[in-house]
């Protein structure tokens, strides 16, 4: 554990953001108040905090349809996203593009993505950018099991080894495309495939926010210091259906409580950092009501934030037209 | 007659020919769904819409194929296996996964007959659900059928009510030509009569749904009931349309529309569409150009607007052509 006790905390309390976000998704969903799909990232927050603990501002991500822990990894404001979510004019997206689409250039976060596999060419163009400005910055896309069968993903794979760009690849396997099992979509190896393009890649535990941080600290140094485009390899699970509503028939029943119960990503950062003596499990409690506080405060503005009109639907599609 | 939605119309569509024809297949991201799971239950899914379900534990894996997410390789798929003798209905999920695939599409199915010396047949069915309704935004609501009916060499159905789903999706399996199958996410539910036994659609003729004096509205998919809700109001007032439901978008059934036109004079268009090259600029051109002499007003296009479907409800709801527009668009042609 090299990081600082103050680089812990902000990871620590990060994840809890993410997890605090999503669970409550999880509650405000069935009200009734939310359209469209909300896929939930709960379970795979290590993987979003111990990728992005090593990013700075300069550096872009894009991520996917479930793309809430990615865009509060980077920074995304939670306020605006739960705007965005509950389709508020005031959201990120100005309610114009929901839960699947947050994304907040600002923060060099180029988008969730609503096309599975559309994000990695746009980040290899990302990194191409960065190598242009010659500032050490990096592009770095999230790609689940699934996604990692599109064909766009191994485009891009190539072309980032062809054009040796900066370019960070997370391959997130939570063990499912939708209702399809990861093993049945792969048919080789998501290792195996990658390295096949000439892209080193570099394994995690995805529930442990060390394991991911080490992992990725490495991968993302050697890209940013010219090597050519790296992977990070992360195994998690996702704890809710692949959408909220989805009644994930293709799963065995006690799956989810198992995991919650031995691997769990936050059980896991706090047994580890109590363990260690880095902080106590009071203070660890205190930032977990401070995260709490703020997602009631974000829900509680969302449900009341302003309504868009025709005004925002007929603007931003051209600059000038 | 038995009351059916558009989803288990379908499901029966492809039940029974694939019970008729053994070359039929169906192959697609969790059209059963389950493969690789924990739970052991080899049909999970049956298709995210349930249109697919029962035809893996009936015909097997063999016949109903799970793919990895791959849409270029889902249609090659589908194109090589028509190719060499098969009869594959391919399901794209959301119509907006065409970006994904398109080359595959236009460039492949689309052409192979006319490029290969009229020896080549491509019985391909390519299914997918379009639409907004659900507020799934951007990426997953658009209809973009006017795209693909423009292709040369694609015949595209848009069905708006169970029965005609059901005609349709038997009649695209046994055409010999690939056929582009859009079902509209919000009328997946939607109940309507069916009849008993074997029944088809040819395509290429467009039903006649309601028949009146004063007006001729011409439209498609989900707009269908809302043109039928928007007559139904006209009604009260003494004003009566021709209602339209064009059912396949190529061909296009002129000859009914123009018919219809000689004897109302006024023509109202409507589409779910965005705005320019829509089915509904196509249906205004085939007034112009083949009904000129019969027009007495100019023609209304009721379309989305330009630009992409919104995600928030209420922005959702203003994208989306209504009701209400139809109807004002049929009073505002009665006032020319
Ligand atoms: C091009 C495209 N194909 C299919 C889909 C439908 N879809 C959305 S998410 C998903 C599964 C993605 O699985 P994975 O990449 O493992 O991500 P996870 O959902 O597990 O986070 C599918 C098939 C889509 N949105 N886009
Ligand atoms: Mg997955």
């Amino acid at each position: 554990m090299q990081q600082s006790p103050e680089q812990i905390r902000q990871a620590y309390r990060q994840m809890r953001l993410i997890r605090e976000f999503e669970e409550r998704l999880h509650i405000e969903n069935p009200k009734g108040e939310i359209a469209g799909f909300t896929h939930l990232y709960s379970g795979q927050e290590a993987i979003a905090v111990g990728v992005c603990e090593n990013l700075r501002d300069g550096d872009y991500i894009i991520s996917t349809h479930r793309g809430h822990g990615n865009c509060l990894a980077k920074g995304c404001d939670p306020r605006g996203m739960m705007h965005e979510i509950y389709g508020r004019a005031d959201g990120l997206g100005k309610g114009r593009g929901g839960s699947m689409h947050i994304a907040d250039l600002d923060k060099g976060m180029l988008g969730a993505n609503g096309i599975v596999g559309a994000g990695q060419p746009i980040a290899v163009g990302a990194a191409l950018a960065c190598k242009a400005k010659g500032d050490g910055s990096v592009s770095v896309s999230f790609t689940g099991d699934g996604a990692s069968n599109q064909g766009t993903v191994f485009e891009a794979m190539n072309m980032a080894v062809v054009l040796k760009l900066p370019k960070v690849f997370v391959l997130e396997n939570n063990g499912y495309s939708e209702h399809t099992g990861a093993s049945y979509g792969i048919g080789s190896d998501l290792k195996v495939r990658t390295e096949g393009f000439g892209i080193p890649v570099y394994e995690a535990d995805g529930f442990d926010y060390f394991s991911v941080y080490d992992a990725a600290r490495e991968a993302i140094e050697a890209a940013r210091s010219g090597k050519g485009p790296v992977a990070v390899l992360a195994t998690a699970t996702r704890y809710f259906g692949h959408f909220e509503g989805d009644p994930q028939n293709y799963r065995a029943k006690d799956e989810v409580k198992n995991f919650r119960e031995t691997v769990d990503a936050m059980k896991t950062i706090r047994e580890k950092v109590t363990g260690a003596g880095i902080f106590t499990a009071e203070e660890l409690d205190e930032i977990d009501a401070e995260v709490l506080a703020l997602i009631d405060s974000c829900v509680e503005s969302a449900r009341s934030g302003p309504v868009p009109g025709a005004d925002i639907m007929m603007s931003d599609v051209y600059l000038d037209y | 007659m038995a009351q059916l939605s558009m989803r288990d119309a379908l499901n029966q569509a492809l039940h029974e020919e694939m019970e008729r024809d053994s070359r039929v297949i169906v192959m697609g991201e969790d059209v059963a769904g389950g493969s690789g799971g924990t739970s052991g239950n080899i049909e999970a899914a049956g298709g995210i819409f349930g249109v697919t379900k029962g035809l893996k534990t009936k015909f097997g894996g063999d016949r109903v194929i799970d793919t990895p997410i791959s849409e270029s390789a889902i249609v090659g798929l589908a194109n090589g296996a028509a190719l060499a003798g098969l009869r594959p209905v391919a399901e794209l999920m959301f119509a907006d996964f065409v970006g994904v695939s398109l080359d595959q599409i236009f460039n492949q199915m689309a052409k192979f007959r006319y490029m290969f010396g009229g020896k080549a047949t491509t019985p391909v069915v390519l299914r997918m659900a379009m639409g907004a309704g659900m507020n799934a935004a951007a990426q997953h609501s658009q209809t973009i059928y006017p795209m693909l009916s423009a292709v040369p060499g694609l015949k595209v159905c848009v069905p708006s009510t169970p029965a005609d789903a059901k005609g349709m999706m038997k009649q695209a399996i046994r055409d010999d030509d690939p056929v582009i199958f859009f079902e509209h996410k919000a009328l997946y539910s939607r109940k309507g009569e069916v009849p008993e036994g074997e029944f088809l659609t040819p395509f290429g003729e467009a039903a006649l749904v309601r028949e009146g004096k004063d007006a001729t509205v011409v439209t498609l998919g989900r707009m269908v009931p809302f043109a039928m809700k928007a007559a139904e109001k006209l009604e009260a007032d003494g004003i009566t349309v021709d209602l339209i439901d064009m059912r396949t978008t190529s061909p296009i059934d002129e000859e009914t529309i123009l018919e219809s036109l000689s004897q109302t004079g006024r023509l109202v268009v409507v589409d779910e569409s965005n705005p320019i090259c829509s089915i509904a600029s196509e249906i205004a051109s085939l007034a112009v150009t083949k009904g000129f002499h019969d027009l007495r007003a100019p023609v209304q296009k009721i379309t989305a607007p330009h630009t992409p479907v919104p995600f928030a409800r209420e922005l959702e709801r203003m994208y989306v052509p209504s009701p209400n527009d139809i109807e004002a668009a049929v009073r505002a042609v009665l006032e020319v």
